[in-house]
């Protein structure tokens, strides 16, 4: 059944700055404040694992730009680089920002289906941003309690010394749940109500289907936290006890409060992720997704596992052995649907055209990498291992070799290759690739180092060994430095990224509505697209990756195109 | 795929059937009632049966009289019950922890204590 | 409400049920898991602390029996509201909510008058376990009650002149939502001792 001409919106008048650059609800006005918001939010975390490392490196000196670390401030700055790390940037970029973008879009209409709910979200979050800012400037300063935090260091400022920072953290975190929540079921709605005629539910691409389940996992994980979270509060405002075993509560459950929601999370954060990789590397392979409802199964199977393994967080914390028993079981199972996904992606690279340009580069480092982090996860989940393993450099490692690929690599490989769709204009190639390289190379000499440092014992949020006998193992210093050099190698690379991302906006090559030859249907409109997306709503006729058909003029089959 | 549009001032023609509303507040506010004179007992089991039977009925009533669940697309009811099936995993994961007081190898002592201290004060009527 | 026209996006309904139904689901399974959480803590707690009883028996069973059959009553209102509004009788939906909001009000009330007299008798948040759960979850529950008046009313303001009919139906959801958290927090708070 062929589409009536449907035209979105009515006469337009052109609205004034404000209107459309802080009051707008225009899903892509909104991806671009989620997407510049994130980006500058990563340079601040950036800047904060800067001056750890460089207390780390080069230990009780002063630190250029900073001033001296002192075990307090190193506090704060570790817990800030992973609060914002996870929550304002790696959420916002790769859960609101591409979700907001991306979804209407690719489903043929022409916005949200709750324009107005999607502003509010994105005024929650810039709130939540805000107070997590303005929790640097307090009295003590930012919340020094490490981004999980435990009580009873989270719960009292006597031991935490940051007590108004402390509140802060806590009311910012809830805030950017809020947001998060009206933000996915926004999402999960339009994509099950909105799409085009025709877009049956394994037409979707799978991106898309990443983004609206990891909004579902995000808030099916939530809710217990938000509950805990306003205990904690209470318990650092108004005295009361839900924490403290002298007044009848327990430590041990915000730990698994904290984690019941902790490990979903970082599957919500993978999930948009492996969804970017996967449009790349169909793209530009040339090739059909490998197993799309396979895709979709492991998927799923992923997202209900991560809910029963949460304890693995809490091996060591003193929870039932035997329940660490149980725990490792699951966690050890978890792996087979995400190495699943990643024998699917093998499979659609095998026997493709490949093109090798900078989105793919990206996205080929996020499997090599991420497959990394994976396999140093079953030390971690095996309880036996994780006894010794815990809370070392070699965690810190690991979970970098997950969250880098996710929150850095497969943005980057997002941003390359949406940049000319969202902006208008190609992204130089020889700066992409440069920066790329300048990235990849240098993160892994961060991160090997740390996992040898990390067997060898070296425990993490210590500030400075030299105060601890027993932990300051010298030998190892070179790696600890070495660590630090690269980091600042990777820092200095990103400069090439953001030359190349400014300059381009104005000076880089047209783009035209498909310079990938892509099928999905954000390529089927002008780039950028203009308010209401499509001069007419399209109507789907096949899935979204019919690419290298025989007996075809072209390689690749749009979604929209009737014949 | 069906294109349904729905214009704004329109509602949907009633997609349920309006029972007599009164009627079942009624039969709510009598087991109300129940739960309460139920609840006077002294005998636990009443007791429970009274306050925790009750609030399900009414609860599964609300949803099925008031929510018209039962006439909404399947999946939806479905949604819910896994939704409150993830509370169930995680209390679960927690209670062996914080519920109980002692474990393999470990004991909760100021929980213990404070059971102790709390129940020696209690009147003796349960 | 604003003149904005709304997008295409809205008004499609690929799930066969309408969007504005369809969001009030999601939010109803999202505050599940909120509310659930927090009963499943207080109730892990409930079950390994029995001295909790004595502190629980000093709640007020009669308000807290009669805010039950507030909510109940509310709840009626805002049913009756949506089969008016299914009979296109927009000013009637809204009187109907506006009864149901004022319910919520009732309910807040009593509340007020209990806590007050709770906390008189020396039971603040911080006076013991059982306490701390009374009040955060009643509390929590009274925030999900204002706000649903708050939302009640304006939804009222558009229906009584018939427009936006659908989302009587849609806050009348939510608002038997919190029904239904009432009638367990009831129990749970109240009876069990």
């Amino acid at each position: 059944m062929s589409s009536q001409a449907e035209h979105a919106g009515s006469v337009h008048v052109e609205p004034g700055f404000f209107k459309k650059y802080c009051w707008s609800t225009d899903h892509k006005m909104i991806a671009m404040q989620y997407l510049f918001t994130g980006m500058a939010m990563a340079v601040i975390g950036g800047f904060l694992a800067y001056v750890f490392r460089m207390q780390l490196g080069f230990p009780n000196h002063n630190v250029p730009g900073f001033g001296i670390v002192t075990p307090g401030r190193y506090n704060a700055v570790v817990t800030m680089h992973g609060s914002i790390m996870i929550f304002w940037v790696a959420m916002p970029v790769l859960v609101a920002a591409f979700g907001n973008f991306l979804i209407p879009l690719m489903i043929g209409c022409d916005d949200m289906a709750f324009p107005r709910i999607n502003r509010l979200s994105f005024q929650i979050f810039l709130l939540s941003s805000i107070v997590i800012l303005g929790s640097f400037l307090v009295k003590g300063g930012a919340f020094g309690g490490a981004w999980t935090a435990y009580p009873p260091l989270s719960a009292s400022g006597a031991y935490n010394l940051t007590p108004a920072g402390a509140v802060l953290w806590l009311l910012a975190v809830a805030l950017e749940f809020v947001a998060f929540l009206l933000g996915g079921i926004n999402f999960t709605v339009t994509v099950m109500n909105s799409r085009a005629p025709g877009m049956k539910m394994f037409d979707i691409p799978i991106v898309i289907w990443m983004i609206v389940l990891a909004s579902l996992v995000f808030m099916a994980s939530v809710g217990p936290l938000i509950a805990g979270a306003v205990m904690l509060l209470f318990d650092q405002t108004l005295s009361t006890g839900f924490y403290d075993p002298a007044r009848g509560g327990d430590p041990l459950l915000w730990q698994h409060l904290f984690w019941f929601f902790g490990h979903p999370e970082v599957y919500v954060v993978l999930l948009p992720a492996m969804g970017i990789v996967a449009e790349i590397l169909a793209v530009f392979s040339r090739k059909k997704l490998f197993g799309y409802k396979s895709m979709l199964y492991s998927t799923w199977a992923v997202g209900i596992l991560s809910f029963v393994v949460w304890a693995h967080h809490q091996f060591v914390a003193g929870i039932d052995p035997r329940m660490a028993n149980v725990f490792s079981v699951t966690t050890l199972l978890i792996s087979i649907p995400v190495a699943e996904m990643v024998f699917l992606y093998i499979a659609t690279l095998y026997g493709g055209s490949i093109r090798l340009d900078t989105p793919m580069l990206w996205a080929l480092g996020f499997l090599a990498e991420f497959l990394i982090g994976g396999v140093t996860g079953i030390f971690l989940g095996a309880s036996g291992t994780d006894i010794y393993l815990h809370d070392t450099y070699f965690l810190i490692a690991h979970f970098h070799y997950t969250f880098v690929p996710i929150a850095i690599i497969s943005v980057f490989a997002a941003i390359y290759f949406w940049y000319p769709k969202m902006f208008g204009r190609m992204l130089n190639e020889t700066l992409g690739k440069i920066h790329f390289w300048g990235t990849v190379i240098p993160f892994n000499v961060i991160f090997i180092p740390l996992f040898i440092t990390g067997l060898a014992g070296d425990q993490r949020r210590v500030y400075s060994y030299a105060q601890f006998a027993e932990q300051s193992k010298p030998a190892l210093q070179h790696l600890r430095t070495t660590s630090t050099i690269a980091l600042l190698v990777m820092l200095s690379f990103q400069l090439f990224f953001i030359v190349n991302f400014f300059w381009s906006m104005r000076h880089g090559k047209l783009a035209g509505k498909n310079p990938w030859r892509s099928t999905t249907l954000e390529w089927t409109v002008p780039s950028p697209p203009p308010h209401g997306n499509f001069a007419e709503l399209p109507t789907v006729y096949r899935g979204p990756y019919e690419y290298g058909l025989p007996g075809r003029d072209d390689d690749y089959w749009p979604q929209d195109a009737p014949h | 795929m069906k294109e349904t549009p729905m214009p704004e001032t329109m509602t949907t023609e009633s997609h349920v059937h309006h029972p007599d509303y009164v009627k079942i507040w009624a039969v709510l506010v009598a087991l109300l009632l129940v739960s309460v004179g139920g609840a006077m007992s002294n005998i636990r089991v009443v007791v429970l049966v009274a306050a925790f039977g009750v609030a399900f009925v009414k609860a599964y009533i609300v949803a099925k009289n008031f929510m018209h669940i039962n006439v909404e697309k399947r999946w939806v009811p479905y949604l819910l019950l896994v939704m409150i099936a993830f509370i169930v995993i995680l209390f679960t994961g927690v209670a062996p922890d914080v519920m109980k007081h002692g474990g393999l190898r470990w004991s909760n002592d100021a929980a213990k204590q404070a059971v102790e201290s709390g129940m020696k004060t209690a009147p003796k009527n349960e | 409400m604003s003149a904005t026209a709304k997008p295409i996006a809205n008004t499609r309904s690929a799930t066969g049920i309408p969007t504005a139904r369809l969001i009030t689901w999601w939010v109803i399974a999202s505050e599940i898991v909120i509310f659930g959480g927090l009963l499943a803590v207080y109730l892990m707690h409930r079950l390994g602390h029995p001295e909790w009883g004595l502190a629980a028996a000093h709640t007020n069973t009669l308000a807290g029996a009669f805010n039950t059959f507030v909510l109940l009553t509310s709840s009626l209102c805002a049913v009756l509201a949506h089969k008016a509004a299914d009979a296109h009788d927009g000013p009637r939906a809204a009187k109907l909510l506006r009864l149901t909001s004022l319910g919520g009000l009732i309910f807040l009330t009593i509340k007020g008058f209990e806590w007050t007299r709770d906390i008189h008798e020396g039971f603040v948040i911080s006076s013991g376990g059982f306490w701390s759960y009374y009040y955060t979850l009643a509390g929590l529950h009274g925030l999900h009650v204002l706000a649903g008046m708050v939302i009640m009313l304006i939804v009222a303001a558009d229906a009584a002149k018939n427009r936006e009919l659908q989302r009587v139906e849609c806050i009348g959801l939510y608002w038997h939502f919190v029904d239904i958290v009432w009638i367990f927090l009831f129990p749970l708070l109240y009876i069990a001792r």
